[in-house]
């Protein structure tokens, strides 16, 4: 292989003064100083969530206070990493809200199996489990880690429902089409 | 109703496929033969017809003959004989087998007919399916994705009906989810002869109810809720436990009597939930007892049997009894035919001969029979005793008072209940193999807990000498063992030969041994059983009464000698 010597190109006086490269690099940095910063003091300053984000499941409330999961397991049947396990059971007969018929005893997402894809808000007709805002989840225990019934509605809240299938129900029961 | 072959079959045309039916097959049957599934509701093959559903809608049609020369009139385009197709369409399951008939299921006008009976089927239904238990194996979801419009054009308020209403103390009935196929009504009148249910009001207020002061009680209720196609009636003990997608079929058999009905067993991760009948058209038909349903519970009952101790150390205690000498054996009618097999084997180790208790009740002329143990005829069939056993071991206790007696091995059997008094007992050492404690289970010296029939394989022989599997359906309890795995190691223990715990080596060794199972093995049996030869036990008198598919032959024997 042929070796091909370069000359190097003598440095002009300006450049051997270094002060424009300075100068030029320092504009860079004042510019910095002056702009807004991209940098978060995590975790006392939390990012914002786009709409659509996908964080730890939890189960939600509709703005009457009924809790909107019927246990029909689907999301069980659905979730990949088989991280939910849900316990049927029936809603007392003197409930108000007992012509739901059905509740969930218990219902545990195991948040170490969580893959966070988002079927199971996907596949349920009652929109009772969504994937919100949340995205950190940490514990010192792996039974820590597995979210029961009550700290998914603590982590899910009230979200606004625009059918309130169920209370049309019970008022078609009460002045519907009955013989 | 499917009828045995018979030599008068005919030929019919469904869809363009020729097939040869017996005369008087329904169309739904018949396209069942060549793999075309007819959509219905209200048909079943059990019971009688009564075509309101509308689902079965096909269009029929017959060869052509002119009126006047009774000549068939051929179609020139074809060659073939003309078909005069009916412009309506007609119910499949009203429509019988006749020669020449021509059936098409899916022209455009039946697709047009089953996208219209489901709309109306679906105009006043509930969207209830996250909450109902039938979801999943729900005709009416099946079939309205099959072969239902997609959407629904109904705007207008749907009926309200009574929902949640108790038709008796295993069924529940939730009115607005009927589709008024009137199978359950059927059921009732036809096969329990219980007629306690009937439709009230009209049109689509029709509602389905108990007549005043009946309730939905028999003990073939819970067939109503099996047959339902849809979620009306459901399950009261299992409402709202487990989704039925979730849940693993396991074949097995009905151990209540000697009918022997065949059986589903419904589990999900070791836990049973239900059990459901399996269609055995020479023993059950698709029916069974509620009260074999609830079998499963003994499964996780609170007083089961289990042990801390190894294997090995109950062995050789019962070992130790074993090697004084004098022994009795009790054997059971509840045992499979290969643990009965092994009970022989364990006799003839200890030189005892076998007693068996019996156990009779009331039979109802259907599905439970006045034998309620369901393996009498196995101990016949394999040696294990040669008479019909006793309902008291008046001949154990006798042998107890007079001192020829040390240590009685009972498998399974509490020989309290047998008629053995506490004083008795006393002066005897008991092994007992079992599931759950009894009287026996205390006095006991050894305690070997076995296993119950949810949790091991094997056969039984039903009362027509007809032997079915069973399979395991849930591991077997912690603290218990297979009743063959004990039984064997007892003959080992007892100075017997060496004798197989497994199902396959046990039954190279029965096959050899007992002549009459030797086409019996239980991987090789058909899931619908395989009838054995009755004939060397003709002469005992034998308990059952006439059953579904059952006559005694025993009693014509007695009549005819007489």
């Amino acid at each position: 292989m042929a070796v091909i010597p370069l000359e190097r190109k003598p440095l002009t006086f300006a450049e051997r003064t270094y002060l424009p490269q300075i100068a030029f690099g320092l504009k860079t940095t004042l510019r910095h100083l002056v702009t807004p910063k991209e940098t978060l003091e995590y975790p006392e300053q939390r990012p914002e969530i786009p709409a659509g984000y996908r964080g730890v499941p939890t189960l939600v409330k509709d703005p009457n206070g009924r809790e909107k999961c019927v246990s029909c397991q689907l999301c069980e049947f659905v979730c990949p990493p088989k991280a939910i396990r849900i316990t049927p059971g029936e809603i007392a007969p003197d409930d108000p809200t007992a012509h739901v018929e059905k509740a969930p005893q218990e219902f545990e997402i195991d948040m170490l199996r969580c893959i966070y894809c988002g079927l199971c808000q996907e596949v349920c007709p009652e929109e009772a489990i969504w994937l919100q805002n949340q995205y950190t989840m940490s514990g010192y225990t792996r039974a820590e880690m597995v979210n029961n019934k009550e700290r998914l509605y603590e982590l899910g809240g009230t979200l606004p429902d625009d059918h309130f299938k169920w209370d049309k129900k019970k008022s078609a029961e009460e002045q519907g089409n009955a013989h | 109703m499917i009828q045995p072959a018979k030599p008068d079959l005919v030929t019919v045309n469904v869809d363009g496929k020729e097939i040869a039916v017996p005369k008087g097959t329904n169309v739904i049957e018949a396209a069942r033969l060549v793999g075309v599934d007819v959509p219905h509701y209200c048909y079943h093959p059990k019971l009688s017809i009564v075509g309101n559903c509308r689902m079965c809608l096909i269009e029929m049609g017959m060869p052509a003959v002119d009126p006047a020369t009774k000549q068939p009139v051929m179609d020139p385009a074809t060659g073939k004989q003309k078909i005069n197709w009916i412009p309506r369409p007609q119910i499949g399951c009203g429509t019988n087998a006749s020669p020449g008939l021509h059936i098409r299921t899916n022209s455009p006008l039946v697709k047009d007919c089953r996208e219209g009976v489901m709309e109306f089927l679906l105009i006043n239904h509930p969207l209830d399916c996250p909450i109902c238990d039938q979801a999943g194996e729900c005709k009416l979801q099946e079939q309205a994705t099959g072969y239902g419009r997609g959407y629904s054009r109904f705007i207008e308020q749907k009926n309200v009906k009574p929902k949640r209403t108790q038709l008796g103390p295993r069924v529940t009935l939730d009115d607005e989810r009927c589709i008024l196929c009137s199978r359950c009504i059927r059921f009732s009148k036809e096969i329990a002869k219980d007629d306690v249910l009937g439709f009230i009001d009209r049109g689509s207020y029709s509602t389905l109810t108990c007549f005043p002061g009946k309730q939905l009680e028999n003990n073939y209720s819970l067939n109503t809720v099996d047959i339902c196609p849809v979620g009306a009636l459901t399950s009261t003990d299992f409402r709202f436990k487990m989704r039925v997608w979730f849940l693993k079929q396991t074949n097995s058999l009905d151990t209540e009597t000697s009918v022997g009905a065949n059986t589903v067993v419904w589990s999900r991760e070791g836990a049973i939930y239900r059990i459901t009948p399996r269609r055995n058209d020479e023993v059950n038909d698709t029916w069974m007892p509620d009260s074999g349903r609830i079998a499963f519970k003994q499964v996780a009952a609170p007083d089961r049997l289990k042990t801390s101790d190894a294997l090995d150390v109950l062995i050789a205690r019962a070992a130790d009894l074993l090697k004084a000498g004098s022994v009795a054996v009790v054997g059971s009618g509840r045992s499979s035919v290969e643990e009965q097999f092994l009970t022989r084997k364990l006799a003839a180790a200890v030189k005892a001969t076998v007693a068996l208790v019996s156990r009779t009740g009331q039979g109802d002329n259907l599905l439970i029979s006045a034998d309620r143990n369901p393996n009498v005829r196995g101990a016949l069939v394999t040696g294990l005793v040669a008479t019909l056993p006793e309902a008291k071991l008046t001949a154990l206790a006798a042998a107890i008072d007079a001192g020829q007696v040390k240590t009685v091995i009972s498998v399974g059997e509490d020989l309290v209940a047998a008629g053995l008094t506490a004083a008795q007992l006393a002066k005897v050492s008991v092994i007992y193999l079992g599931t759950h404690a009894n009287a026996t289970s205390a006095a006991a010296k050894v305690v070997l807990p076995t296993l119950t029939v949810f949790e091991k394989s094997g056969s039984f022989v039903n009362q027509q000498f007809r032997i079915q599997k069973f399979s395991k359906a849930v591991p077997g309890l912690v603290g218990a063992t297979d009743d063959l795995v004990v039984l064997s190691r007892l003959v080992a223990a007892a100075g017997g030969a060496a004798q197989p715990a497994d199902l396959p080596g046990l039954w190279t060794l029965i096959a050899a041994e007992i002549p009459a199972l030797a086409h019996a093995a239980h991987a090789k049996l058909p899931e619908t059983g395989l009838l054995l030869d009755a004939a060397p036990w003709a002469s005992l008198p034998f308990v059952e009464g006439e059953t579904l598919h059952f006559k005694p032959a025993a009693t014509a024997a007695v009549a005819s000698s007489q």
